[in-house]
């Protein structure tokens, strides 16, 4: 069997997750002109991922904005997946997406295209949404709707000389409905909710299930066998208050559930805290805990005891916590001849993951853990980001 | 997943309707009088300027499009002074550091006042950011231009023009 | 859902016209604090999708993200 990165199976559903916040908007004047670099080193759980993107966005009249992103991902390393001999993984992914903004009195109106490719994962996502601002633009009303179309492949030769099978497709939609109000004149609160569902090959097929029996290890693995729909529901609820000195602290709650039994809850605060006109500084802390799918499951009894069975450690029950820091330095706070401004951040953030019922059996086994008493896997990761900002 | 499609789509139609209820708009009715300090230190009040047409221009240092009209106002000012008009800034600013400092870095020749209390802003009504309220000769608010987008200076300049004729 | 929609559609009429009696409480001249750049909901995007996009190939939920409104209410 042959391993790729984890992290590539749900790119359909990152692809949407980063168009809903690029979408972030108020329907008053459309953003900036601007264009940012980016650079990002992910390292954690034995795989090392370093990403790099560009932006652009430019305004054609005072209606009318295009933005474009490219995103590239380089993975390497090994996972918790690796059974046997550690082999070597390595991987590229390229995301190209487009945006098209149009503005006419309060309301926004935003259509978008997004490709994802790597080599056994191909995703096309489209976008629209409509912003809406009203009640003397102290509400914000925001609908999105999104489709997805996957096709998903396999690599069973090496991270060198791949050979890829396709295995199926997937596709996915997505209803989102926001409100955003301005409570008081320091504080506004939010609430969106988001329905997607899920149609085809949901399954990652570099995971597998085991279950016990008399082999050598104390049991065998076999491939996970997926429901092929998925509906799931999050609702977000946030608030973002300014103190009494110049800091805004924000506070946020989601929960989220779906058919395959999956609940999460996720708490996040941030707090900003802005020196002058040239210095922002910010600090965040984020918990999240989820109850495993249905399905879910670490130790079969024996091959075939369900009709759905999957031991991905995505779908377990688990809890991470993450704490961050970022700095952002204006180093031309006023601008200088075409340029507004110009900013540079760095980021850290260092995430904690801790599995409640999925155990580390490549570092453990028999005759010392029998199989189901391995111990629970966790391991940290430190995500590092440096980009730079300039505004037109 | 038809349902929650037609859901979205009644929800959709919802906002539409709720959102182009209008908030009416009114000119006529003499002008709110007013008396202001400017960052000199010096005071000023509206009726100096009685017998000019006059065009009190509500603005922040935190308005992106107040900005942007900034300097085609001071043109406008210019041009037009000698005809017998007079542009005033109100500056809503909570704060007055800020605005000596962007006045600082982009100077403008017509008088700048500052309304940190908001009295006079709610004595004008004033609902969008900018607002450019044209008061004629006589001392009657004869129009009202809310927000700013390139091309707006146009309109503020035929206004202008038709109540200097009067 | 679909016999929820007339009473929707009724809803958000009836609420359209109770609120037209209620004014907006913060004025436009008062949002300076909104329009800080602090207390927009997201600064950063490419940061912010990178963070997500980290966090849903290792969690089970996904969407509900991001945020709309504020700003200065201009124009």
């Amino acid at each position: 069997m042959s391993m790729t990165p984890a992290y590539r199976h749900l790119t359909r559903l990152a692809a949407l997750t980063a168009l809903l916040l690029v979408r972030a908007t108020s329907a008053d004047v459309l953003p900036d002109d601007r264009a940012d670099l980016f650079y990002s080193k992910y390292s954690g759980g034995g795989l090392d991922i370093t990403s790099a993107s560009v932006l652009v966005r430019k305004k054609f009249t005072e209606n009318f904005a295009v933005e474009a992103n490219y995103f590239v991902d380089k993975v390497s390393g090994a996972s918790v997946d690796v059974l046997s001999n550690a082999s070597v993984i390595k991987d590229e992914r390229k995301q190209k997406s487009g945006t098209i903004e149009y503005m006419h009195d309060k309301t926004t109106y935003s259509l978008s295209y997004i490709n994802s490719t790597e080599r056994d994962y191909i995703s096309n996502t489209t976008h629209a949404s409509l912003s809406q601002a009203m009640f003397g633009d102290l509400t914000t009303l925001t609908l999105g709707w999104g489709r997805t179309r996957d096709a998903v492949g396999e690599n069973n030769g090496t991270a060198d000389k791949p050979i890829i099978a396709w295995l199926g497709h997937a596709e996915s939609q997505s209803y989102n409905v926001g409100l955003s109000q301005i409570l008081t004149k320091n504080l506004i609160g939010g609430v969106t909710l988001e329905v997607i569902t899920d149609d085809g090959y949901l399954a990652n097929p570099y995971r597998s299930v085991r279950y016990t029996d008399e082999s050598a290890k104390g049991y065998s693995l076999a491939s996970q066998v997926y429901p092929d729909t998925r509906t799931s529901t999050a609702i977000q609820t946030q608030a973002k208050y300014y103190l009494p000195w110049r800091a805004a602290v924000t506070g946020s709650y989601r929960y989220y559930h779906d058919t395959w039994n999956i609940t999460g809850d996720t708490y996040e605060l941030d707090y900003t805290h802005p020196l002058a006109n040239i210095w922002i500084l910010e600090g965040r802390l984020r918990y999240y805990k989820q109850g495993h799918a249905s399905f879910y499951s670490d130790l079969l009894p024996f091959a075939g005891s369900q009709n759905f069975y999957a031991r991905d450690q995505d779908l377990a029950s688990a809890e991470n916590t993450t704490i961050g820091a970022k700095v952002t330095y204006a180093f031309l706070p006023d601008g200088w001849k075409m340029f507004k401004r110009g900013t540079a951040t760095l980021d850290i953030s260092r995430i904690n993951f801790h599995y409640l019922d999925f155990t580390d059996i490549k570092d453990y086994g028999l005759p010392k853990y029998q199989p189901g008493a391995e111990p629970l896997y966790h391991f940290h990761a430190t995500v590092l980001q440096i980009y730079m900002s300039m505004f037109f | 997943m038809k349902h929650a499609a037609k859901f979205f789509k009644g929800c959709a139609l919802a906002a539409i309707v709720i959102a182009s209820t209008a908030f009416a708009a009114d000119a006529g009715g003499p002008a709110p009088a007013f008396t202001l300090t400017a960052l000199s230190g010096e005071q000023a009040a509206l009726s100096q300027y009685k017998g000019q047409v006059v065009m009190v221009n509500f603005w922040a240092t935190w308005c992106g499009p107040c900005q942007q009209e900034m300097p085609l106002l001071d043109q406008m000012y210019k041009k037009y002074k000698p005809a017998g008009f007079t542009l005033i800034g109100v500056n809503v600013d909570k704060e007055g550091p800020a605005v000596k400092e962007l006045l600082a870095r982009k100077p403008v020749s017509f008088p700048v006042l500052l309304d940190p209390a908001n009295q006079v802003s709610k004595a004008y009504h004033v609902d969008q950011m900018p607002s450019s309220v044209i008061i004629d000769r006589k001392g009657e608010i004869r129009y009202i231009h809310r927000g700013y987008k390139p091309g707006d200076e146009n309109d503020y300049q035929d206004r202008i023009r038709q109540l200097i004729r009067e | 859902m679909r016999r929820m929609r007339p009473a929707l559609i009724v809803g958000a009429l009836l609420l359209s016209s109770a609120c037209s009696n209620i004014q907006p409480w913060v004025k436009p001249y008062e949002r300076d604090r909104l329009a800080d750049p602090i207390m927009s909901w997201n600064r950063d995007a490419i940061s912010s999708a990178y963070l997500d996009h980290i966090r849903e190939t290792r969690e089970g939920s996904r969407g509900a993200t991001g945020g709309a409104g504020g700003g200065c209410g201009c124009n």
